[in-house]
């Protein structure tokens, strides 16, 4: 039975439906994380509590179980809901480097900044590769500067009538494909690219696209895949396996796309019941052949088809 | 240093254990002592709250430059935008009054958790395209460091609004600009949908993307850690008082005005008498569907009916109810979120054929709002019958379970009331959005915040909004109210 039932049976203190299991136990955690800084004081003032100096020189001073003896300042606050979700996940925070900066970003103003600066250049960099490239569009037409954009990135693109044009191990590509104007792009492979919300306008301007492969990118999410409809008269084939953000709420958009003919939803690692989803996928898009993962996965065996031993008793 | 003294001085080593023992039970008290002198110790030292005559942890400030009364999600959102476009950083001191720790009875956790984009009122479609944008990024917005990212389950399904002949007209003037809505023939609708009956259906109105539902409650988590995070101040207490002084003031042509300043706010604590006076600059009346009952504490209404300080905020409880049902040959993957010309709407939840709906009772029918207990009648006669006819399929379901929220309902237009209020002049409105608040909150935060800190709509022009409205009687009707 698949697992919102019996979530939907739990009634919790304020909100009954839940989507998933994992979502109830996730918020039951963010739940009882309030609750107890409440117990603690909530009314602390925080610009006050953060006095880095005479924090740093008391941690110097005392041993560290002293430590939970000045608790309740900020920081103790936001490490009591990250401890928390340390005891959740524990494969995440427990890496010796992570932990250091974690300790230095929380007595140093400037390890802090530094921290909070590298995170934001990762975005940037990100939003970066997804820049639409407006000069060539105006200039070359958007099946060239769609084609320009996808092998910038990494990937590879097929030219209808033409063969695969990729970029090589440095990533240089040759620039033939710009006297191509008027030919359209019939194929896009994406693999591992960093494609996201924002660079998906250059994808969706190739109006006569026919096979999309976006297996393996990080940034592909429930968003962009209910992007994807205007490309639903011409798109036969899609590929998601491997993404990581992907679930099946956006897998629940794809019905705008009827003439898709193969569809590959294996391997997501977000979606939270695979076999049930690949029923209801195949169910929503009925002339498509969809890969993905066995009906069978998930489910628990009954007990009449449970393995059989095989040291049993010897046959008379 | 000195826990080592006081260890030594209360042991006394073991001459002073054999003498412990015969004055009997001094041993058994030792932990017990020795936890209270280490709180004494951790309150005494910095960072400690210490007051020598007696402790008052559990109370808000004595002052605060902004209180923002009530801490669902417009008012964490004012807090967050108020922190976040404060210049310079550490500015302003924020405390956020919320009588109920656990959001029991607050609307944003139970609510169904939809937005869309298809208003008819412009400003409307604006806010919502600006808090879809901001539910896209919330892990941009609302990153705590060390702090596992935000998922809100976001399901891009999309909203589906059938009209009947006398709404079709209506639905076409819908606002176009910035909503991606493809409108659709009853063939169309049958093509794309074979659960749906089509009878008595014109014209139908399918927003394709920026429209779905989310989880409300993941939503209000991540802006409660992240505005703590920024420094805010949190109070579980209800706001009792305002202690305000008036002026009379003369208008430039010449008419007199007493014009209130709000000085004080009372905060009661929780299942006690205390209360501790707050001073503040500005006020946020964010309280949802008791905002009526704190601008009345304001004095906000009290005066000859007619005039602009007789006119009262017209926001009120209203209970609505929700109902979670069970039909395995129900509509699947695709369902998007449907709301019937009838005014019943419903939605798929999860994966195993369940379904969220209810439908919002006529003026005359509306249930008692005083406690949140369910009519299941109200499903049976009300709710159900338009469901089966339009989808055959729900015609055998069962019901799971249900539950009753409060919509903050604004009796004058069912719009927000957004700004100050004309005479009590530090007094900001953030509420009344009977229905459609949790889908307007980030950009209706920002919204307040700009007028808090600017004086003026920056981003979203909301002077439409603005309470004035009431007195003057341009109401801003917006038609398609669930």
């Amino acid at each position: 039975m698949s697992p919102q039932i019996e979530a939907c049976s739990a009634v919790s203190a304020f909100r009954v439906p839940v989507n998933t299991q994992e979502a109830r136990s996730k918020r039951q955690q963010k739940a009882s994380p309030t609750k107890a800084r409440d117990g603690i004081a909530d009314t602390q003032p925080l610009g006050v509590g953060k006095d880095r100096t005479l924090q740093t020189q008391r941690l110097l001073s005392h041993p560290p179980q002293s430590l939970h003896l000045v608790a309740p300042v900020w920081n103790g606050g936001t490490r009591g809901i990250g401890g928390l979700s340390r005891v959740v996940a524990p494969e995440g925070n427990q890496k010796k480097g992570k932990s250091l900066l974690q300790f230095l970003a929380d007595r140093f103003y400037d390890v802090e900044a530094l921290r909070d600066h590298l995170l934001r250049k990762r975005v940037s960099k990100v939003h970066q590769k997804n820049r639409p490239f407006n000069h060539i569009n105006r200039r070359y037409g958007p099946y060239v500067a769609g084609a320009y954009f996808i092998l910038k990135q990494g990937g590879a693109v097929r030219f209808q009538g033409r063969e695969w044009i990729r970029p090589n191990q440095r990533g240089h590509f040759s620039l033939d494909f710009l006297k191509l104007q008027a030919v359209p792009v019939e194929a896009v492979d994406a693999s591992g690219c960093a494609i996201n919300y924002q660079g998906l306008d250059s994808l969706l301007a190739l109006k006569e696209l026919q096979s999309l492969w976006l297996q393996r990118c990080p940034h592909v999410d429930d968003w962009c895949l209910s992007r994807l409809h205007p490309l639903a008269s011409s798109l036969q084939e899609l590929s998601l396996a491997g993404c990581p953000l992907v679930s099946e709420r956006g897998l629940a958009c794809l019905h705008h796309l009827w003439n898709l003919r193969r569809l590959d939803i294996s391997d997501l690692p977000a979606v939270s019941s695979p076999g049930l989803t690949r029923i209801l996928v195949e169910e929503m898009l009925p002339s498509c052949e969809v890969l993905g993962a066995d009906w069978a996965q998930g489910l628990k065996l009954g007990p009449e088809e449970q393995p059989r031993d095989t040291a049993g008793p010897i046959p008379a | 240093m000195l826990r080592r003294t006081l260890l030594l001085g209360l042991c006394r080593g073991p001459l002073g254990r054999g003498l412990g023992t015969h004055r009997g039970g001094s041993i058994l008290d030792r932990d017990g002592k020795m936890s209270e002198i280490k709180k004494k110790i951790q309150s005494i030292l910095p960072g400690g709250d210490w007051n020598p005559l007696y402790d008052t942890s559990h109370l808000p400030p004595e002052s605060s430059d902004v209180v923002i009364v009530g801490g669902g999600v417009l008012g964490l959102s004012v807090a967050y935008w108020l922190k976040k476009l404060e210049k310079p950083r550490g500015a302003i001191r924020v405390l956020v009054v919320e009588r109920d720790h656990t959001y029991s009875r607050a609307s944003t956790v139970l609510s169904v958790g939809g937005i869309r984009q298809q208003f008819s009122v412009p400003e409307n479609v604006q806010l919502s395209l600006f808090s879809i944008d901001f539910l896209r990024n919330i892990n941009e917005y609302l990153a705590v460091a060390d702090d596992p990212p935000l998922d809100i389950q976001f399901n891009p399904s999309g909203y589906l609004l059938l009209a009947s002949e006398k709404g079709a007209a209506i639905m076409e003037n819908n606002v176009k600009e910035g909503a991606k809505v493809c409108l659709m023939s009853p063939e169309q609708l049958r093509n794309k949908f074979p659960w749906i009956n089509t009878e008595g259906v014109a014209l139908a109105s399918y927003g394709m993307e920026h429209e779905g539902w989310f989880d409300p409650w993941c939503l209000l988590q991540g802006l409660r850690r992240k505005v703590q995070s920024m420094g805010v101040l949190f109070c579980r207490g209800e706001v009792t008082r305002f202690m305000s002084s008036s002026n009379l003031m003369k208008t430039a042509s010449g008419e007199e005005v007493n014009l209130k300043r709000i000085h004080e706010v009372h905060v009661k604590i929780d299942q006690s008498l205390e209360y501790q006076p707050v001073e503040c600059a500005i006020v946020i009346n964010a309280a949802g569907a008791w905002s009526g009952q704190v601008a009345e504490l304001a004095g906000i209404g009290k005066g000859p009916p007619g005039t602009l300080q007789g006119t009262k905020l017209p926001v009120e409880l209203r209970k609505r109810y929700v109902y979670l049902w069970h039909c395995p040959q129900g509509p699947g993957l695709e369902t998007p979120f449907v709301i019937d010309p009838s005014g019943t709407y419903f939605r798929r939840e999860g994966l195993g054929h369940n379904y969220l709906g209810g439908c919002s009772p006529t003026e005359e029918e509306e249930p008692d709002p005083g406690n949140l207990e369910v009519d299941h009648d109200f499903f049976q006669d009300r709710v159900w019958p338009p469901l089966a006819q339009r989808v055959p399929a729900f015609e055998t379901l069962k019901v799971r379970s249900a539950w009753a929220g409060y919509y903050d309902y604004n009796t004058f237009d069912q719009n927000g009331v957004v700004g100050p209020h004309p005479l009590v002049i530090n007094m900001y409105f953030a509420t009344g959005f009977s229905g459609h608040g949790l889908q307007q909150a980030p950009a209706v935060g920002r919204a307040v915040a700009e007028m808090v800190l600017e004086g003026h709509f920056q981003t979203i022009n909301l002077s439409s909004f603005l309470f004035s409205r009431f007195y003057s009687g341009e109401k801003v009707q917006e038609h398609n109210i669930i």
